[in-house]
């Protein structure tokens, strides 16, 4: 601590210090998508179909980024384990179709049974972590791909008879992927959309991610969010300012997943398709990625974190591949969007936490 | 402290400890008659899953000795190795000296990528496995710029069975049927229908007698000291960051050449996903053999590799047998694999929690007698 604090006081330190607060990484991405926006109507590619796509993608993620704020001001770190949330949250758009819903009916339907079940399944997993405190983003990660490898099973045992979602000919099963038309397909995106020439914009998704982006920022403004925070900041003095530690992060993380149930529901109302079986498994390291690219570190997130990761990662994502594909002909963006994102992580894990880590 | 345990005391604390080899031997009791497989079969299967992947995880012993828990960049010598036979296979040299020259071509590319690990993971201490994991991933990404994109026009490959039509790139699937199990089958004896690959067993050998021998040397020790307590191990004069550094490569560097007995015993390189699974079933398999996050012995490799791919070759046709899906087997084993790692996470987190708060209150019991002679006086 004593060494920080010396190193503050020189310039280097100071400039250092600047640099590191502003992050190199972010700067270099807003860069390369500036350049993409630039170069895109020179390579033939329309330029507001490509602002759309953008949109579009941004509002179908951003609730899962968001996902990533509790846990981090709770000192949870990364919630690596977001796929549990992604399951609580299909499972309650399959059996809202099951129960035979239908529409714009299905989405709510869907949020209203995911609830309990994020809740149940929030309360396991805090509980878990809190038992190991210090190493969850590992326990994380296993947590989730032992609850998607499970589910995997389930998708087939449990007693499903929807004929939209099941195996055609065996009567049993869900299929891998499951159309929502007729069901909640752009049940957010349909409402007052924008439609201007080839731009459009989802303007309900985005209204639905900023109401809970506000709900999120008023919460963390509360009493109980301060006391999250303080947690996350420095256990030791929360725990002497009388706030009780382990329901905290309990709490933070039966939100994070709550919201992972949110977010892919969102997610599947602009997509339009439930994936099932393996799809979840690696659902959270782009959610992971977004928020570090907007400058968040492992225990340190804000809303607008949220914003610029997810606008900035969703536009490489969907940029770079046409804009590649008309310039040199070749799809490298697989291989830039996986660089990047895992890059962005290591950066994120290499940097030294504020006071000390572990 | 020598106190006399009750058997039944005895026997649970064994249990405990031993948790996941109990879970997995219940589980192999249970699916091996209802897979309804033979039992020569069976031991000819797992005694050719053992030559084939007992060398690659050995190689997670080392940075465990290093207390830098269960190394998930493992996969990065696996590309290693892959990136030898890659070129070896354009060379078309086959048969003993294609696997010894791909052996001998993998070495700097897995300490270039061992440094390049080790060097990481030095800034990440106290999250080394996320972060090695993470580096597996990322690493990933640059393999696939290298072999997908670079090789034909930057880096030579000339043979057109291996390079993609479109004149740059590797093809899906590298087949090295011209050395398939070419080390396997020297000296090869069968009994009773099992058939033993001798010099794979002798490397696999030679290797457990280099891990016991490297154990003792100075370098060994020194590692063990700074797997105990780094800070510790630094005041005694050991260079902590050099010593993690080499364990890391040592690791890479014999994945390399796991993968390269690996591979020629399967015969063919899936070039885009061979090495994404290893590192998973690698650390499965070692952790089924009672191995935890900061322990684990060469004992734990082989009973976890019998115990592992035991279940992992019956479980599709009992699971068959069971739900009358197959499916169902498929996903039970990766569950498994997946359920074994977490449940060793937790136990090893929990352990090290247990640990800490007892030094704890034995520093403050102690603290306590100084502070109550300290009044006495």
């Amino acid at each position: 601590m004593r060494e920080n604090l010396a190193e503050r006081n020189t310039l280097s330190g100071r400039v250092r210090a600047a640099a590191n607060a502003f992050g190199l990484p972010r700067l270099i991405i807003a860069g390369f998508l500036l350049l993409m926006f630039i170069v895109a109507p020179f390579v033939g590619n329309d330029f507001w179909t490509q602002i759309s796509n953008v949109i579009n993608r941004f509002s179908w993620n951003a609730i899962l980024v968001l996902a990533m704020v509790p846990m981090i001001h709770s000192g949870c770190g990364l919630n690596f384990g977001l796929p549990l949330g992604i399951i609580s949250g299909l499972l309650g758009a399959t059996l809202s179709i099951e129960c035979g819903f239908t529409g714009t009916l299905s989405f709510f339907a869907a949020i209203l049974i995911a609830t309990p079940i994020s809740v149940v399944l929030g309360a396991g997993y805090g509980w878990l972590l809190n038992k190991i405190k210090g190493g969850e983003m590992m326990i994380a990660t296993y947590v989730g791909f032992s609850s998607v490898s499970f589910m995997c099973m389930m998708w087939l045992l449990l007693p499903y008879h929807s004929p939209t979602m099941v195996w055609g000919f065996a009567g049993k099963g869900l299929r891998t992927t499951i159309s929502l038309e007729g069901f909640y397909d752009k049940a957010l995106a349909g409402f007052w959309q924008i439609k201007i020439g080839t731009l459009e914009i989802p303007t309900g998704t985005l209204l639905f991610f900023a109401l809970m982006a506000f709900l999120m920022w008023a919460f963390l403004h509360t009493k109980t969010g301060t006391a999250m925070t303080a947690v996350g900041s420095n256990p030791t003095f929360a725990k002497a300012a009388g706030v009780n530690v382990d329901r905290m992060r309990l709490l933070s993380v039966i939100l994070s997943t709550w919201l992972g149930a949110l977010g892919i529901l969102v997610y599947e109302q602009g997509f339009g398709f439930i994936q099932l079986y393996n799809a979840p498994f690696y659902m959270a390291l782009p959610a992971v990625s977004a928020i570090l690219i907007g400058g968040a570190s492992v225990n340190k997130a804000s809303i607008a974190n949220v914003l610029i990761g997810t606008f900035l990662f969703q536009g490489m994502v969907t940029m770079t591949p046409t804009v590649m594909n008309s310039v040199i002909h070749m799809d490298m963006s697989e291989v830039i969007r996986v660089v990047v994102s895992q890059g962005m992580i290591l950066y994120a894990l290499t940097r030294k936490t504020e006071g000390g880590g572990r | 402290m020598e106190e006399k345990k009750s058997f039944g005391a005895a026997a649970l604390e064994f249990a405990s400890n031993n948790i996941v080899p109990i879970l997995f031997v219940v589980i192999c009791a249970v699916c091996i008659p209802l897979s309804g497989f033979s039992v020569s079969y069976l031991l000819n299967e797992i005694v050719t899953r053992m030559g084939r992947n007992i060398f690659l995880i050995l190689c997670l012993l080392i940075p465990i000795m290093a207390g830098m828990g269960l190394n998930f960049a493992m996969t990065l010598g696996a590309m290693a190795g892959e990136i030898a036979l890659i070129f070896v296979a354009d060379w078309q040299i086959w048969g003993i000296p294609g696997v010894v020259l791909a052996m001998i071509l993998q070495i700097p590319f897995s300490i270039l990528l061992g440094l390049l690990c080790g060097s990481i993971l030095n800034r990440a201490k106290g999250r080394e496995m996320i972060t090695s994991y993470i580096i597996s991933f990322f690493l990933n990404g640059l393999y696939q710029l290298v072999v997908l994109f670079m090789m034909g026009p930057i880096i030579p490959i000339k043979h057109f069975s291996i390079k993609l039509p479109r004149g740059y790139g590797i093809r899906n699937t590298v087949s090295l049927l011209n050395m398939r199990q070419c080390l396997d089958n020297v000296f090869a004896v069968t009994i009773g229908g099992v058939k033993i690959p001798v010099l794979t067993f002798l490397i696999i050998a030679v290797l457990c007698l280099f891990i016991v021998w490297f154990r003792k040397t100075k370098l060994g020790q020194d590692m063990r000291a700074v797997g105990q307590d780094m800070e510790v191990a630094r005041d005694a004069g050991i260079h902590v960051e050099r010593t993690r550094l080499i364990s890391i490569v040592i690791s890479t560097v014999m994945a390399g050449f796991g993968m390269i007995i690996y591979l020629q015993n399967m015969g063919n390189i899936a070039t885009y996903s061979s090495h994404s699974q290893i590192g998973m079933f690698c650390i499965a398999a070692l952790l089924v053999g009672g191995a935890s996050v900061d322990r684990a012995s060469i004992g734990n490799v082989f009973l976890g590799v019998i115990l592992f791919h035991t279940m992992f070759i019956v479980a599709p046709r009992a699971g068959a047998a069971i739900t009358g899906d197959s499916m169902i087997g498929e996903y039970f084993r990766v569950f498994c694999s997946y359920g074994v790692i977490t449940i060793a996470l937790v136990m090893y987190e929990t352990k090290k929690r247990r640990n800490k708060s007892k030094t704890a209150q034995e520093l403050a019991r102690a603290a306590a007698e100084e502070t109550a002679k300290e009044a006495a006086k």
